[in-house]
């Protein structure tokens, strides 16, 4: 017999619905309910780690930018500090990786989390942790805090750690300027934002001081980072082969792992590329296309971590802004790949424009 | 009366078996396909388990799975109103970016009482939301261009339109090498729920929770719930019936995005009170996730939201202790496709046995039936 019921169930789940609306709410309260008393009871991690560890000091902390460990550029670079302190200093550090799509909140728990383990510096990669940074850093006012490309956090216990990465990559648009031959360069960016913004003007305003006839082709990957922009090797490859076609035949990137893409691209077409952050000739991953590296702008991330470690660890912490610019030796272009010195007056030429940006005859857009 | 009782009792009990098989025997797959992944590459796989539990006992922890549970489960009851419908709206995460970012511009730029501001920008995030999903509706009501497409090229769109909108030169403020929205103003803050030292939970939250009762009554309990049902069910037996399919697939559509607008507000209202780079993506996608976890179902898209983010929350631990939080990544792929895979076996099975008994309560019918008539005929 079917019962009255059955002619009320839905078409799709055949769910039957008469009489749930009290057990609903009440099982929405009984939820609702036992997740706050819950939250009320418990401990916070923060007792836990306490009781684990009081005041040992294990080291300094990274917690990575978008892309982590192993992107050739960035994080790498932070990295390569991090292992020079550990080798300086007996340090047995931690760096950890970012979840994709996380908040605010997130970066403020792993901070604390790392702070409180006994990790210090603890220093966050990259300009998206400047509202994390600052929450943890006044909830930990002992440790010190660093922040890499950011100088909009102000307290005692931060060092924000920025770069002049126009000037560096000024150096490359001069080298550009002087080994294109089509008198076309290119330039492709990781992500359309400010930061990238500053490569991309110092690129341009080195190119055209030196030769104001050659063209720049310019392209960004993505709008955000959380798109790939940094991340996505075949988006650089797709972009470096675009501006090859219209004529580009050495194509500065600024797009960490994407970049990879760029200089593979150019080595299959026998153009130049030109890397960032590190000295990307010397990568292992990129060696079979390292002939085509004509040279990197560099930005050394891992000196400004080995130097807050430095200071930390000699009692003297890095507080307010620390720029690592040209004049510091934060930034510059490298000249291991042997094409570099076969150019005629290429290395003369960036020697000149780096002696006018230290004394200060050349000024250095940041914005394009 | 009482057998037919009893009988109604088992038939409950067994529905309630088959719909608690399904996720169950979902979470087990996960749990022992990661751990092969886990032996093969010669680490405990017992650990990472016990050090994820023991992370939800600590309060702090609990806060951030609560918080970021509230915005799944908005993204999915979004996802979900379309699957009911027989829609799949991919475009969740656009549609809660753009949401949020006009919001968040609002808030900047209009500041009124507290009481005021705050329906409003629930009101803006709403409306954005809907119309961002309208175009893909309104695109499949007029010239059948599948919703899928749409939405996904949607997104991208929504994302050059942010890219453009918090530019430094049209609403944007750039602080440091951040693009944002600017600060909104302190009224449009939705007050939280403060837990002491474990921070805060979003007020939001509470929101999204009644939403979800909302959902329920408005599905199962309302003339429009059931036409959408119905639709989605069978569109041409619906119309037969008298609905408006292309009325209704627009109107799923946008209440869709209505919901999907709001997905952002929790953080946008409880924390970062800007729109910035670093606003998190992909709530939109873990939405679809979550929906698929949960059936469709309120009850069921909360715990599959706790689920996913206790997986999320609790997995940060792992890196300190030696093992790759990416574990939870796999655990979280490997649900996905078995929750569909033993939603389908078990919904074939449970049919199997429904029409099984069918079958045999028909042949006892029929039994009597004969033996009835056969009195008769003998009378």
């Amino acid at each position: 017999m079917p019962t009255m019921r059955r002619t009320r169930t839905s078409p799709r789940t055949s769910r039957p619905t008469a009489r749930r609306t009290p057990r609903l709410t009440a099982v929405a309260v009984v939820v609702t309910g036992l997740a706050l008393t819950a939250t009320a009871c418990g401990g916070t991690s923060a007792d836990q780690a306490k009781n684990e560890a009081k005041n040992k000091h294990l080291g300094l902390a990274l917690s990575y930018d978008v892309g982590g460990r192993g992107d050739q550029s960035f994080n790498d670079a932070a990295y390569s500090g991090m292992v020079k302190a550990d080798k300086a200093f007996g340090y047995k550090s931690a760096a950890q990786e970012p979840t994709e799509g996380e908040t605010d909140a997130d970066k403020v728990a792993r901070l604390t989390s790392l702070a409180r383990s006994g990790y210090n510096p603890v220093i966050g990669v990259g300009f998206a942790y400047a509202p994390a940074v600052k929450a943890a850093a006044a909830k930990y006012p002992k440790t010190t805090f660093g922040i890499i490309d950011d100088s909009t956090i102000h307290a005692k216990n931060v060092a924000d750690l920025v770069f002049s990465e126009e000037q560096g990559s000024y150096l490359a648009g001069v080298a550009a300027a002087k080994a294109t031959r089509t008198k076309t360069v290119g330039f492709v960016g990781g992500v359309d934002v400010p930061l990238i913004h500053k490569f991309e003007a110092g690129y341009v305003q080195g190119v055209h001081d030196t030769d104001p006839k050659v063209k720049v082709v310019k392209q960004y990957l993505t709008e955000t980072a959380q798109e790939g922009g940094f991340s996505s090797p075949d988006k650089g490859r797709t972009a470096a082969e675009g501006e090859l076609e219209k004529g580009a035949d050495v194509v500065y990137h600024a797009a960490g792992l994407s970049g990879q893409g760029v200089i593979e691209a150019c080595a299959k077409a026998k153009k130049f590329a030109i890397g960032v952050d590190s000295d990307q000739y010397k990568q292992k991953p990129l060696a079979p296309y390292k002939d085509y590296i004509l040279t990197s702008a560099t930005k050394d991330v891992g000196r400004a971590v080995y130097e807050l470690a430095k200071s930390v660890h000699d009692g003297k912490p890095l507080s307010g802004v620390t720029r690592f610019d040209l004049k510091a030796g934060g930034v510059g272009v490298t000249d291991t790949n042997p094409e570099y010195g076969r150019i005629p007056g290429l290395a003369a030429a960036v020697e000149k424009a780096k002696q006018g940006i230290i004394d200060g005859s050349i000024t250095v857009a940041t914005k394009p | 009366m009482a057998i037919d009782m009893k009988k109604k009792f088992a038939l409950d009990k067994e529905r309630l078996l088959l719909g608690v098989a399904g996720p169950v025997i979902a979470l087990v797959t996960a749990v022992v396909l990661t751990s092969v992944v886990l032996l093969a590459s010669g680490k405990s796989p017992v650990e990472p388990y016990s050090i994820m539990f023991t992370q939800a006992t600590y309060s702090d922890v609990q806060v951030l799975i609560i918080n970021q549970a509230g915005m799944y489960y908005l993204a999915a009851l979004a996802v979900a109103i379309g699957f009911r419908m027989n829609l799949f709206n991919i475009g969740v995460d656009g549609q809660y970016r753009l949401a949020a970012v006009v919001a968040a511009i609002v808030g900047a730029k209009v500041a009124l009482p507290g009481i005021l501001q705050i329906p409003l920008l629930i009101l803006v995030a709403m409306l954005t939301g809907a119309m961002w999903a309208g175009i893909a509706g309104l695109l499949k009501v007029t010239r059948g261009v599948s919703e899928v497409v749409a939405t996904i090229m949607l997104n991208s769109i929504a994302s050059s339109l942010i890219g453009y909108l918090y530019l430094p030169s049209v609403f944007g403020v750039q602080v440091g090498n951040n693009k944002t929205t600017g600060t909104m103003h302190k009224s449009g803050w939705f007050p939280g729920i403060n837990m002491g030292e474990a921070g805060e939970i979003y007020g939001f939250v509470v929101i999204a929770a009644l939403l979800g009762v909302a959902y329920w009554f408005v599905l199962n309990r309302t003339r429009f719930g059931f036409d959408l049902r119905a639709t989605g069910a069978s569109e041409s037996a619906a119309a037969a019936s008298g609905v408006d399919a292309k009325r209704m697939l627009l109107t799923a559509m946008l209440v869709s995005g209505a919901l999907a607008g709001l997905a952002g507000l929790p953080l946008l209202l409880g924390d970062t009170h800007t729109y910035s780079l670093t606003f998190p993506t992909t709530i939109g996608f873990q939405g679809i996730t979550i929906a698929l976890l949960g059936r469709n179902s309120p009850v069921g898209i909360a715990f599959a939201a706790l689920l996913i983010s206790w997986l999320e929350k609790a997995s940060a631990a792992l890196d300190l202790q030696g093992y790759d939080k990416e574990i939870a990544v796999i655990m979280q792929g490997i649900i996905t496709i078995a929750v569909v895979v033993s939603y389908e076996a078990v919904r074939v099975w449970g049919q199997r046995r429904q029409q099984r008994r069918v079958g045999i309560e028909l042949a006892i019918a029929a039994g009597e039936n004969t033996s009835e008539l056969k009195k008769e005929v003998a009378a």
